[in-house]
């Protein structure tokens, strides 16, 4: 099976358990949206996918290959890129140096340069600001800076942690029309994680609804938005 | 006016020793959170390396040479076999803040007595690579030498090799993200903990060619360079501790001022004022003078 496969994902913090024996697939290609209210265990699914937290048990392999126990450098360099929560771009570094962050890895810096002049043209607005500070962006540019940094990496599995945090509903809904652009051009399989659950299952393809650390709905992202274990999971009726 | 001009230049070269002594120690702190005072250690530990070689060869660059490498082995010995067993050790509650600082000091003590039980504990000397004697110029002879110049060109060169480095390199952006935000560093595909091993190495050799500098006009002992790692501090302190270029700065205000303190009022009060300096930096700009208002965010 290609794409990715999570089976039986436990976590915990301590004595809590944040996740329960979560399991879903993403076929490649597509944009699955995990949702679910603050505290459900959205964003310790998406550090467990990179490496930044240890699972107790469960595996998780795209395109066949254990990702669990990897480091995220290591991760990084077999195409997964994770985008962490809120704006994640370092503010003391300027917006190319942001950039350069994405390849630094590679030996090869043509490869990275390349790959930068590629986000340039996907972010116009960074090109015109790539000598400033990544602290006088906006919030907007920055998630764009954000997930233009994952990028320079080239990566096949985005995943992207709540893009929307913190941005204006004129901005978010830019957020996501790039995001589906973005997949869509550059053939990427994205595990989107949101709060904002209308906007984020409007451009996915399939959505896995996460309440206290466990997948409660798991479908076509058009059938969920009328499941009522998406209210469930917000309202908590 | 003469005195004056005197009193700058001796200030520059002595606060361009602390310079390098403050590098080493916000270098330190910016990537792992410790301040380190073994740095006096190892800088001594490599100093007398330094010493061994240079008496030998009677070269004082190819000593040099030899502190700065193994002050650089030390540093990442330091990082790789104490601080990663102890972060991997004490995860939570107060032994994570203490217990690092705790370990520098103890390590300091390990290292002098290691010195002292190999070179005993009597004053050993270098000869300086430049005549001490002060420039004459005309009828006066002033007490700024061609030590002292060399100093200064040396710790420039330092610098700018520095400079170069975090400013231009991957190498140096490397470091400079691990240490700002080490989560999103390594997420980019940065190795972070061997990043940090490198910039303990980097400032394990810094501090090496402070430890020569100092005792190319001064004596060398298990105790001479403590005055450099409280100097060096406070240096590091004024420049706000994250700040490299305020490191630099304070460590030139602190030696220019120290040594107008020596020349106008006492050596006596030369201690006090190092403390004074401090005391008034903690309490009117506790962030340092690179502070920019605000509190850095993660």
């Amino acid at each position: 099976m290609s794409g990715l496969q999570v089976r039986a994902l436990s976590v915990s913090h301590g004595a809590i358990q944040a996740l329960r024996g979560v399991s879903f697939s993403v076929e490649v290609g597509q944009l699955a949206a995990v949702i679910g209210s603050n505290g459900a265990g959205k964003t310790t699914l998406l550090r467990a996918l990179s490496g930044l937290n240890r699972p107790s048990s469960g595996s998780a392999q795209w395109n066949e290959c254990e990702m669990l126990g990897a480091r995220p450098d290591a991760l990084v360099r077999r195409g997964i890129s994770h985008v962490s929560e809120g704006k994640s771009v370092i503010p003391e570094l300027s917006v190319k140096e942001n950039l350069v962050l994405g390849g630094i890895w590679r030996s090869n810096k043509g490869d990275t340069n390349a790959a930068i002049a590629e986000v340039v043209e996907l972010f116009p607005i960074l090109g015109q600001r790539m000598s400033q500070s990544a602290d006088t962006l906006s919030g907007g540019e920055r998630q764009m800076l954000a997930i233009g940094r994952a990028l320079v990496s080239r990566p096949k599995l985005l995943l992207l942690d709540e893009p929307s945090l913190g941005l204006a509903p004129l901005i978010i809904e830019q957020i996501f029309a790039t995001i589906d652009q973005l997949r869509r051009k550059l053939g990427l399989t994205v595990v989107l994680v949101e709060q904002n659950a209308m906007s984020a299952l409007e451009i996915a393809d399939t959505g896995i609804i996460i309440n206290l650390g466990e997948v409660v709905a798991f479908g076509k992202a058009s059938e969920l938005i009328d499941d009522p274990a998406l209210r469930a999971a917000y309202l908590g009726y | 006016m003469q005195k004056l001009l005197e009193t700058l230049l001796i200030g520059v070269s002595t606060g361009s020793i602390y310079a390098l002594m403050s590098l080493a120690l916000v270098l330190v702190w910016r990537s792992t959170r410790v301040v380190n005072f073994a740095q006096a250690g190892q800088a001594m530990l490599s100093t007398y390396i330094g010493f061994e070689i240079a008496s030998r060869s009677e070269i004082f660059w190819l000593g040099l040479a030899c502190a700065i490498t193994a002050g650089a082995l030390l540093g990442a010995g330091v990082d790789f076999f104490f601080m990663r067993v102890l972060f991997k050790r004490a995860v939570s509650g107060p032994a994570v803040v203490v217990a690092p600082v705790i370990a520098t000091l103890g390590l300091l003590g390990l290292i002098r007595s290691i010195v002292g039980l190999i070179w005993g504990g009597e004053f050993k000397s270098i000869e300086a690579p430049a005549s001490k004697d002060g420039f004459t110029i005309g009828q006066t002879t002033i007490p700024f030498s061609a030590l002292n110049l060399l100093i200064i060109a040396t710790v420039s060169l330092i610098l700018i090799t520095l400079a170069i480095i975090f400013q231009r390199t991957n190498l140096g952006l490397s470091l400079r993200a691990s240490a700002y935000a080490p989560e999103i560093a390594q997420l980019a595909g940065i190795k972070t903990a061997r990043t940090r091993t490198i910039g303990w190495a980097i400032a394990g050799g810094v501090g090496g060619v402070a430890g020569m500098l100092v005792t190319s006009y001064n004596f060398l002992s298990p105790y001479s360079l403590d005055l450099l790692l409280v100097f060096g501090f406070i240096a590091a302190v004024i420049g706000g501790l994250e700040s490299m270029v305020g490191s630099v700065i304070g460590a030139l205000t602190l030696g220019i001022g120290l040594t107008f303190i020596l020349n106008y009022i006492g050596t006596s009060l030369v201690f006090i004022g190092g403390f004074a300096v401090l005391v008034v930096v903690l309490l009117l700009k506790p962030d340092g003078i690179m502070a920019r208002g605000k509190v850095r965010r993660a």
